[in-house]
């Protein structure tokens, strides 16, 4: 009878059925992961702990809330140790070959401060705002990195809207790409001159990249740094095992812990808010504003530029690596089948992936540094 | 705070940001060009 008296309590709270929605929400993103293969490395992870965290008076929670202490809320270790298998997975060739496609990787963070304003205009406080605005980063590492920092109370909804809109970038972009754009230009075609790259600009890229970017924003050295550190593992050339390692074995067990620890802060009481669904429709805007910026930048450099750029690789300066590049390259294709944009959009973007550690940084620095 | 003042402290920071983004990028792309060349320099 005193199990049944404790059901009976249970079913009768308002909580319990939140947490159950959380249980539906916890295989929505489990389904996404394994029938629509989005993300699946980190929506999988979220979604069963969002339901381990959500059964009533769960023994994982526990467990849960150590690991997000220790990985995370302390000192951000699983992102960080993250970017160094990333780092390790890039290669920047592509950039190094025709470097002035940085310049679209940064116009590609516009919508981070663009949503950082209108986040602010819904009244969410500025580290709040800047923590909802870094979603349109597109990268899961520095979300989770800066909204972290900055001490956001809304960071598991952040994280399920970063990681499912990176997903989705091939249905998020080429619509916005095509509002943007004439069918004229979608057709422009670029030539790819492989020039070889002095394996000495590849050693001394991540190095100098690391000091000038830690010179102007100094909470970004941390993600930068542990990018550039995988990328010098990988360029290197003496430490093949070590690169090999951080690529794979590395990058996939952090990427194991840091889904079901990230799903630790989904609890139904914190996340099945209001506040929840704004987030979403924010980072949606920033994803939107991010595509505008790179391709309006593209148009613009093509009014005094004598060899036309396809402003669709500005869309590419999207830290979404590699969808944004590849959505790029295939839309390039539907045009006209001789065009081929892969090694630009793979340029842009992964000139993309630092720009948006460097937005990240100058957030931080921004906010942080208490400048308004 | 009501909204409009949360944007007014919110609106310097997106200039700022987006001028040193494209500022700390424009180094970065001289600099790899003079890597580029140094590089095929010593090579040579």
């Amino acid at each position: 009878m005193d199990y049944l008296d404790t059901l009976k309590e249970v079913v009768s709270n308002t909580l319990f059925w939140k947490q159950v929605l959380m249980w539906v929400i916890g295989g929505v993103l489990i389904f996404l992961a394994i029938k629509k293969e989005m993300e699946p490395t980190l929506l999988l992870p979220m979604g069963f702990g969002a339901i381990l965290v959500n059964i009533p008076n769960s023994g994982a929670a526990g467990v849960l809330d150590r690991l997000f202490e220790i990985g995370i809320a302390g000192h951000e270790l699983m992102p960080l140790i993250l970017f160094i298998g990333i780092g390790a997975m890039i290669d920047f060739e592509p950039l190094l070959t025709n470097p002035k496609l940085m310049l679209f990787g940064a116009a590609a963070q516009f919508g981070i401060f663009f949503t950082l304003c209108l986040a602010s205009l819904c009244g969410y406080q500025l580290n709040d705002a800047a923590s909802i605005a870094i979603i349109g980063a597109a990268d899961g590492p520095t979300s989770i990195f800066v909204a972290t920092v900055l001490g956001s109370n809304y960071l598991p909804a952040i994280m399920v809207a970063a990681y499912s809109y990176m997903a989705l970038v091939p249905i998020i972009q080429p619509p916005i790409i095509k509002l943007c754009t004439t069918r004229k230009e979608r057709r422009i075609h670029m030539e790819y001159k492989g020039k070889k790259v002095p394996k000495l600009t590849k050693i001394l890229f991540p190095i100098i990249v690391t000091i000038i970017v830690g010179l102007v924003a100094p909470d970004a050295v941390a993600l930068i740094g542990f990018l550039m550190f995988g990328n010098l593992i990988r360029e290197c050339g003496v430490l093949n095992s070590l690169s090999d390692t951080a690529q794979k074995v590395l990058a996939n067990l952090i990427t194991i812990f840091l889904g079901i620890t990230i799903a630790s802060q989904m609890k139904a009481d914190q996340f099945i808010k209001l506040d929840t669904i704004i987030i979403i429709g924010l980072g949606l805007v920033a994803f939107v504003v991010d595509t505008f910026g790179g391709v309006m930048l593209a148009k613009l450099m093509n009014l005094f530029s004598k060899t036309k750029i396809n402003p669709m690789i500005g869309a590419a300066g999207i830290s979404a690596f590699p969808m944004s590049a590849r959505v790029v390259h295939k839309m390039g294709l539907e045009e006209d089948n001789q065009n081929f944009l892969l090694m630009h959009s793979i340029g842009v973007n992964v000139s993309g992936q630092i720009a948006s550690v460097i937005a990240g940084g100058l957030i931080l620095t921004l906010v942080k540094g208490g400048l308004f | 705070m009501t909204g409009w003042q949360l944007l007014k402290n919110a609106l310097p920071i997106m200039g700022v940001g987006m001028i040193d983004i494209f500022a700390v990028t424009a180094v970065i792309i001289l600099t790899v060009l003079f890597l580029n060349y140094f590089s095929n320099k010593i090579s040579k």
